[in-house]
C-alpha cells in the first residue's frame, strides 16, 4: 500500500526549502542599502552631489520598472510624468513662491499622477487590450509631443527652461545640494522602495504578475484588467513625479529635456540593463550605467558614448535579464506573492 | 431553467459565416460535448459563449442574465468558466501561484495589496494541486511540466473558482492515451457542482463523459440530444461519425 504524504506537511516542507532559496535577492538589497547609506562619508562634495542625481534617477527608473518589470506595459515615455511634476513644482516656486517640502512634493507626485492617469486612460483604457507597440509607440509621442510644447511655450521659458529655481525648504531651513539633500533623496528612495517591494510581492503583484504573462487569460479569469493598468500605471506616473520634483529643487532649474525621448530611453536602459522586475535591478543598472558614465567621460573624452553603447548592447544580447541575473535565479527573480509565512 | 441558453447565434469573420444560426441549451450538472469536423464552429460558438467573440446575431443567456455583450471578466464573475484550446498556463509562475492567480480574481484590489485572502485560499489551492495529482510540484514554475499536465493544471485553473459552468476546449488536445483515461477520471467528480460543455475531438472521451451532444456542420446545429440518440441518427452518421 502506497502511504500518502499530509497535504499539510508537503506544503510545509515545500515552504521552508522554497524560503531557503529566497536569500540572494535580500543580501543584495541589504548592501546596496549599506553602501549607499555610508557613500556620502568616502565622497568628495561634488561627489555627493553627483550622487545624490544618481539616487533621485534611482527612483525615476523605480517607476519604470513598476509597469513594464511587473505589469508588462511598455512605458517609453516616463518622462512625461518626470518632466511635468518638475516643470510643476518650479512653477510653484517660481510664481507662487512655494517651496515647502509639505507642499511641493506631494503636488510633484499629483501631478504626475494625473498625468498618467489621463495618458494612460487615453492608451490603455480601450475595450480591446492595448498591444506593447501601440502602447510603447503613444506614450513615447506623448513625450516627445510634450518636450515640443515645453521648447515653444515661453511661460514655460522654451528652448531654456526655467533656471534659478529657489531651494526646497523645511520651515525655515533650506535643502541645498550636499549631504542633506543627498540623504533625503535616499530616505524617498528607500521608503518607496519598500512601498513598492510590499506591493509586488503582495497577492496584487500576483495580479500583475498574470497581466504581464497573459493579459487575456487573466480577463477570463475575471480581473478588470483594465483596472488593474490604470492603478499601475498611475502608480508609477506619481513615483516619476516625486522623482522629477526632487530633481527639480536638486539641480536649481528645469528644461524641456527633462520631459523629452532622451531621458524616457534612458530610463528604460538602466532598467533593463539592471534587470527588470526585481526593483533592486533598476537601482543596480541607474548606478552602473551612471558610475561607468561618468568614469569614461573623463578618461575617454570623446568616445564614451560609443564604449558605453557597446557595454550596453553586449549585457542586453548576452545577459536578457540584466545584470541581476549574474546574481540571482531565475526563480528568485520571479519570486513569491502573499505572505510566505503562510505558505 | 437552462443554465445556458444560446439562441440564433451568428458570426461572420468577413465573407466567412463560421456560425450561422446556432442554437444551444445547458441545464444545471449537465456534461455536454460539442462535436463536429473541422471547420464546424465549434469553438466559435465556444468563444461566443465565453466571450472571446462577440456574435453578430443572436443572443446568449447564462442563468436567466442576458449576457451577450458582457465581457469576459464579467462572464467570469457570473460563474463561467474556460480553458483555451491552446495551452494558456503561465510558463513563468509557480502551480502553486497560476491556481492562486485564477482563485483570488474576485478579491477586492485592497484585499489583493494587502494579501488578505492568501492564508484563506492556501488550502483550496492545495486540494487543487493535489485533486489534479501536482501537488508534490506545487513551487515548481509551471513551463516545467509536460504538455498533459499542464493541460490538467489548465483545467485546475478553470475550475478553482468553484464555476457554474466550464467550458472546455479540447482538453485533451496532444495528450496520450493514458493521459486522457485520468482526464476523464479527473472531470468525472465535477458532475455535482457544474456544467461542462466540452469540445474534443476524441469521441470515445466524449461517450464516456457526457450526457448529450450537439452536432456541428457548417456553422449549424446537425443534431442535438442524449448520446445515444445522437449516435443513431444517420444525418449525423453520414456528416461526421463515417469520417471519423
Amino acid at each position: 500500500m502506497t502511504e500518502t504524504t499530509p497535504l499539510s506537511t508537503v506544503s510545509l516542507t515545500r515552504g521552508i526549502s522554497a524560503s531557503r532559496q529566497w536569500r540572494v535577492l535580500p543580501m543584495i538589497e541589504i548592501a546596496v542599502l549599506v553602501i549607499g547609506l555610508l557613500l556620502p562619508l568616502v565622497l568628495q562634495d561634488y561627489l555627493t552631489v553627483y550622487a545624490t542625481r544618481v539616487l533621485i534617477l534611482c527612483l525615476f527608473a523605480l517607476s519604470f520598472d513598476l509597469v513594464w518589470g511587473y505589469a508588462g506595459i511598455m512605458s517609453f515615455g516616463q518622462a512625461v510624468f518626470f518632466g511635468s511634476a518638475g516643470y510643476g513644482v518650479a512653477l510653484l516656486a517660481r510664481d507662487l513662491g512655494i517651496t515647502s517640502i509639505l507642499l511641493v512634493l506631494p503636488a510633484g507626485l499629483l501631478i504626475g499622477f494625473a498625468f498618467a492617469l489621463l495618458l494612460g486612460g487615453f492608451l490603455l483604457l480601450g475595450r480591446h487590450p492595448a498591444s506593447v507597440i501601440f502602447v510603447a509607440l503613444g506614450t513615447l509621442t506623448g513625450s516627445y509631443a510634450c518636450d515640443r510644447l515645453a521648447r515653444g511655450w515661453y511661460y514655460l521659458g522654451g528652448q531654456n527652461g526655467i533656471p534659478s529655481i529657489p531651494p526646497m525648504t523645511i520651515g525655515s531651513y533650506e535643502l541645498t545640494e550636499g549631504p542633506v539633500y543627498y540623504y533625503m533623496a535616499i530616505g524617498f528612495l528607500i521608503v518607496v522602495y519598500l512601498l513598492c517591494r510590499f506591493l509586488m510581492r503582495s497577492q496584487f503583484g500576483l495580479a500583475l504578475a498574470g497581466l504581464r504573462e497573459n493579459e487575456q487569460r487573466i480577463a477570463f479569469f475575471g480581473y478588470k484588467v483594465q483596472h488593474l493598468k490604470a492603478i499601475i500605471f498611475s502608480l508609477s506616473g506619481a513615483i516619476a513625479g516625486l522623482a522629477g520634483s526632487l530633481y527639480a529643487f536638486h539641480e536649481g532649474f528645469v528644461w524641456p529635456n527633462m520631459l523629452g525621448v532622451v531621458i524616457s530611453t534612458q530610463v528604460v536602459l538602466y532598467v533593463l540593463f539592471g534587470g527588470s522586475g526585481t526593483l533592486i535591478g533598476a537601482v543596480i543598472g541607474t548606478v552602473v550605467i551612471e558610475a561607468v558614465s561618468f568614469w569614461l567621460s573623463n578618461s575617454y573624452q570623446d568616445i564614451w558614448p560609443i564604449i558605453l553603447g557597446v557595454l550596453l548592447l553586449l549585457v542586453i544580447l548576452f545577459r536578457p535579464a540584466g545584470l541581476i541575473s549574474l546574481l540571482l535565479s531565475e526563480r528568485e527573480r520571479v519570486g513569491s506573492f502573499g505572505r510566505p509565512g503562510k505558505r | 431553467m437552462a443554465l445556458l441558453e444560446a439562441k440564433g447565434l451568428i458570426k461572420i469573420f468577413g465573407k466567412l459565416t463560421a456560425l450561422n444560426g446556432a442554437d444551444l441549451t445547458i441545464a444545471a450538472n449537465e456534461f455536454h460535448g460539442l462535436i463536429g469536423p473541422n471547420g464546424s464552429g465549434k469553438s466559435t460558438l465556444m468563444k461566443c459563449i465565453a466571450g472571446a467573440e462577440t456574435p453578430t446575431q443572436g443572443t446568449v443567456t447564462f442563468g436567466g442574465r442576458d449576457i451577450t455583450q458582457a465581457s469576459p471578466a464579467e462572464r467570469a464573475r457570473a460563474g463561467m468558466s474556460l480553458k483555451f484550446q491552446i495551452t494558456s498556463v503561465l510558463p513563468a509562475l509557480t502551480l502553486y501561484d497560476n491556481i492562486l492567480l485564477a482563485l483570488q480574481a474576485q478579491t477586492s484590489l485592497l484585499n489583493l495589496a494587502l494579501s488578505r485572502t492568501r492564508g484563506v485560499l492556501h488550502d483550496k489551492v492545495m486540494a487543487m494541486l493535489e485533486q489534479f495529482r501536482l501537488v508534490d510540484r506545487a513551487h515548481e514554475p509551471a513551463s516545467a511540466l509536460s504538455h498533459g499536465q499542464q493541460q490538467w493544471l489548465e483545467i485546475a485553473m478553470a475550475l478553482a473558482p468553484e464555476p457554474k459552468l466550464l467550458l472546455l476546449d479540447e482538453p485533451t488536445g496532444g495528450m496520450s492515451l493514458e493521459e486522457r483515461r485520468v482526464t476523464g477520471e479527473l472531470l468525472q467528480p465535477i458532475k455535482a457542482r457544474c456544467s461542462l460543455v466540452i469540445v474534443e475531438h476524441d469521441l470515445d472521451f466524449i461517450r464516456d463523459i457526457c450526457d448529450r451532444l450537439t452536432v456541428l456542420d457548417q456553422g449549424q446545429i446537425l443534431q442535438t440530444g442524449t448520446v445515444q440518440h445522437v449516435q443513431s441518427c444517420p444525418k449525423v452518421q453520414e456528416v461526421y461519425l463515417r469520417r471519423a
